[in-house]
Order: structure tokens, then sequence, then C-alpha cells
């Protein structure tokens, strides 16, 4: 083994840039994250200068009306669309995993799609199906809906399925289906067999699934701009739209407690993972 | 008919063969009718909320445009698919996959013996080392974006570095070398991960054999790591190459008025210009383009999402 090491590891000039270059890169992925969690304690309304360090704009965050709106907004929608997600991609795992049935192979293909596209495409799609719909429905049953919180909740929901539905497959895919049949054999009924065998075996994914939707929709701007409505938006949507007009302290702020709620995010899923293995 | 003429147990036994294909054939289509039953939820939910809209995407590309930026669903026509070819947006279909082709490089050169470095670790740094890669990963895209925005605005920290440095003073915001920095901060991990598989994937005992054979260190790789590391490096130049060329955030952010990409000039014919069939044709084209990378990627046996 150490003789393979030595082969591997390069010696002399070669493993100094190697580790070298590993360093620029730590420090490329790392410096602005920091630099901006520095500047959100900055007193000045200055970004770039330094004027001592104070909770001036975390306080003014929580005092600001619309970052507040649209936070709740972002909260409604993530939880929301990760829940109906969650079922319908495990619902979806399972049955391109573990059965054959006609049209499945036509349904897997539609499950990589929303993973694969353009973001911009899809928030395109979406924009456009809501249009339809509502005109349809207010041609047909003199209704109208607006697009808001609903629309942005369906158009996460459509996106989330598939990266649920890819994660716990991977994980039903890595299991004995042995298991299921030792199951069946020992007289447990279908429902049994899956309730007390299969499920327990797949939550890591389920789990791992349900996290990642969660972030994803806590993270998604462009199709959330299209589909949103006046006084409906999340919060990165907000976000960008302050950010399009500048840098202020009082964005460094909100972004880091958005960074720091991803980081936990993170941190929660390796932790399940680990656990799993 | 033809049973009487053979012996009887022969029959029994074609009987029973029957009998047995018969029960499969009957389990079989029940597995079927429970498999289609459990994909219904989703696969009602992805028609509905993807494909239907994906359709009317694809209808709205033939569509006329009023003066007044409504669009008409009738007299279908080609003219929005001619549009593509104006040079104005060839030089943005242009510009963009510079860009992305810039950004996909400057990832490998970067990422490929960065992911060696943490692939040839012992196990334990190798976790540590990748759990550090995985943060920047999972966070907030835009917020990181914005980082960089924060940094190279005039009189930002990078432009303080290099006047400290007697350099001068930098003034990158809007420019194109900023959008190059943030698809390749943005993009990099999806580089990285790919790399690192199927680099940690690679049996070094062959390496070896290759030294052992009177290989210089870099034939050695030239001729047995890199090959065996080539699926990685075409998925991971594919993970980047895709999100970087429809990309809006980036140089919305980033960018100036002259380094509109793709993604942003789409959102341009929604939101400002309201000409619905052109943006629906440049998105279903995008769309396609991707599509033909990710074929290639999944071709590859990428599997890294």
């Amino acid at each position: 083994m150490s003789a393979t090491r030595d082969v591997v590891r390069p010696t002399g000039n070669a493993r100094r840039a190697l580790s070298a270059n590993a360093w620029l890169v730590f420090a490329f992925f790392y410096a602005p994250i920091i630099l901006l969690v520095i500047f959100s304690f900055n007193d000045n309304r200055f970004v770039g200068v330094w004027g001592g360090g104070s909770l001036r704009w975390y306080r003014e965050m929580f005092a600001n009306r619309p970052v507040l709106n649209s936070l709740q907004n972002s909260l409604i929608v993530a939880f929301a669309s990760t829940i109906v997600s969650t079922v319908l991609g495990t619902f979806t795992a399972l049955a391109l995993e573990r059965f054959r049935f006609r049209g499945r192979g036509a349904f897997d293909g539609l499950v990589y799609l929303p993973v694969i596209i353009p973001d911009v495409t899809m928030a395109v799609m979406m924009l456009l199906f809501f249009a339809r719909a509502s005109s349809l429905l207010y041609g047909t049953m003199g209704a109208t809906f607006g697009l808001g919180i609903g629309t942005i909740t369906l158009s996460h929901i459509a996106f989330n399925i598939s990266f649920v539905a890819i994660v716990v497959r991977a994980r039903l895919a890595g299991m004995d289906p042995s298991l299921e049949e030792a199951a069946a054999d020992l007289y447990a009924g279908r429902w049994e067999a899956f309730r007390r065998v299969t499920l327990p075996l797949i939550m890591p994914g389920i789990l791992g699934g349900a996290l990642l939707a969660l972030t994803l929709s806590l993270d998604e701007v462009v199709i959330t701009s299209f589909v949103s409505g006046p006084g409906s938006t999340t919060l990165p949507v907000y976000v960008f739209g302050l950010v399009r007009r500048g840098v202020t302290p009082l964005i460094n702020a909100v972004s880091t407690v958005m960074l720091m709620a991803s980081m936990l995010l993170v941190l929660f899923s390796l932790l399940v993972q680990r656990r799993s293995q | 008919m033809a049973q009487t003429t053979l012996p009887p147990r022969k029959a029994d036994q074609l009987e029973g063969q029957a009998a047995t294909a018969e029960l499969e054939k009957s389990a079989e289509r029940a597995a079927s009718r429970r498999g289609m039953f459990m994909a219904a939820p989703g696969f009602v939910y992805l028609f509905l909320f993807f494909a239907l809209p994906l359709l009317i995407v694809f209808v709205y590309s033939f569509a006329n445009r009023s003066p007044t930026g409504r669009t008409i669903l009738a007299n279908w026509n080609l003219d929005s698919y001619q549009r593509l070819l104006d040079p104005f947006v060839v030089q943005i279909a242009w510009r963009s996959f510079v860009l992305a082709a810039g950004a996909t490089a400057i990832c490998l050169l970067v990422g490929y013996p960065f992911a060696y470095f943490i692939a040839t670790r012992s196990p334990k740094v190798r976790a540590a080392l990748l759990v550090l890669v995985m943060i920047p990963f999972w966070s907030n895209f835009l917020v990181r974006t914005y980082a960089w925005r924060m940094l190279l605005g005039s009189g930002g920290p990078v432009s303080q570095v290099t006047e400290f440095l007697g350099l001068g003073e930098t003034r990158l915001l809007f420019t194109t070398t900023a959008v190059m920095i943030g698809l390749v901060y943005g993009y990099l991990p999806f580089m990285i991960l790919p790399l690192y598989a199927s680099i940690e994937r690679v049996d070094f005992s062959l390496v070896e054999a290759s030294r052992d054979l009177y290989a210089s260190g870099w034939q050695a790789f030239r001729r047995v790591t890199w090959p065996l590391t080539r699926p990685g490096v075409v998925a991971g130049s594919i993970l980047v190459f895709i999100p970087s060329f429809g990309a809006y955030v980036t140089p919305e952010i980033l960018g100036g008025s002259r380094t509109t990409m793709l993604g942003s000039y789409i959102v341009r014919q929604f939101l400002q210009a309201r000409d619905w069939p052109f943006g629906s044709s440049l998105s279903f084209v995008i769309m396609l383009a991707m599509l033909g990378a990710a074929f290639v990627y999944f071709r590859v046996g990428g599997k890294t999402l």
C-alpha cells in the first residue's frame, strides 16, 4: 500500500504545485463567504469601508417588513413543496425501481427531464402554463387565479419530485431485494413487508431527498421570479431584486442568514448520510 | 388435437406448464398494475405541471406576436425560429458558448489536480476535505454570486488589495472577467465531485505497474490515470457547461450590458420585450442543446447529480 502511495503521490515540485493548488481552491471557495459574513457586521453604510462591528443590519433586517414577509413565503413554499414532493417522489422511485409496467421507459425519461432542463426554460414553461390555465379558467368558469404562493409551490413540487425520486431510487438500487423476499417467505404481507423492511431501509434516502428538496426550494430564484406575483415573492427573489440595484450592508446580513441556513442543512444531511452507513 | 397424439404424461406436463405460464402471466399483470398504480401520482403531477407546460412552450414558439405584445395563437409560422439566425442572437449565443466553454476549461484545469489531491489523501483527511467541498456546493448560489459583486465592486476588497500591491485600482465588476469568475466560482464543485469519484476509483496498482515498466511520472499519468478518469472528466465538464450556458443569475449580477448571455436574453423576451413566441423558441432550442449534452453524460455513465 505504501509503495502504491509513493507512485500515486508525485514528489518534488509536482507535489508542491498540487498542494498549493488545493489550498488556493479552498481559499477561493471560502474567502468570499467569510468576507461577506464579516461585512454583515460592519457598522458603516458603505460596504467596502470598515466602520466598527455592530449588529445594526441584523436589527434592521428583523424590522424590515418585505424581508420578513418574503421569508415567511419562502418557508411556507419550502415546507409545502418538500412534503408533497417527498411523498410523490418516493412513490415514483418505488414504481421505477421495483416494478415493470407499460410506459415505464417514458415515465423514466419524464422524471429525469426537470433535472436536466435549464432553469430559464422551466421558468418560461411554468409562466406560459399558468397564463394559459388562468385564461382557460376565466373562459370556462369565469374564475381567475393570480401568480403567488400557490403557483410557486406547484412549480417547486414539479422539479423537486425528480430530485427526490433520483435520490430515493439510488438508495433502493443499493438495497438487497432478497430482504423483501425473505420477509415475504416469513408470511409478511405486501404492506407489512414494505412497512417493516423496505421503508426503514430506504428512510435515509427519503430523508436525504427531502433535505435536498428543502434546500433547492429555499435557494430557487429563476423559476420563482417568473411565477411569483406582486407582494408574494420568496426571500431569494426579493434579495435578487435588491442585489440588482446594488450592494448594501442589509443584503449582507440577509445573505449571511441564508448562508447559515443552507450550511446547517448540509451538515444535517451529511450527518443523516453518515448514520445510515 | 395435438394432445391426443402425445403420450399422456407429456400432455399433463404441457398442461402444467401452460397453467404455470398462465399463473406467471397473471402475476406479472398484477405487478404491472401495482407498478402503474404506484407511478400514477407522480406521473399525473409531472404530466400536468411539467410535460404540458413544455408542450405549451413548443406551441407558443410557432405563434404570432401582436404589435402591443400580446401573443396571438393563430397563423402559425416559423418566424421565431428564423430569428434565431439574426446576427445579434448568434452573437449572444456565441458569447454564451465561449463563456461556458472557458468556465468549463478553467474548472477542469483547477479541478482535476484538486480532485487528485483529495483522492490521494488518507481516508480520514479525504472525508474531511470532501465535506469542505460539499459546503459551498450546497450553499445558496445567489448569495455566493452576490459575495463576488461585493468583492469586485469599485473600491471593494479586491480593488483595495491590488491597489495595496501597487497594481492600481481594478474595475472588474460588469465585465466578462467578472462573469467568468462568477461561473467558475458557482460551478467548480460540479466539476470536482465527479472527478473525485472517478479518480478515487482508479486501481493504482496499474499506475505502479506502468512505473515498474519504466514509464516516467508524466507518462504514467498520460497513458494510465488520465484515460481511466476520462468518464469523470466528461461528466464534470458537462455538469459545468450545461448550467453555465443557460446562466441567468450570474451575468445578471456580475455582468453588464455587453455581457448578456442567452439566459438573460430569454428572460428579457418575457419580462421586457413581451415577445413570447421568440422567447419560447429560444428556450426550446436551448433545452434541446442541453438534452443533447445530457445524453452524452448518461452515455459515458455519469451518475453524480
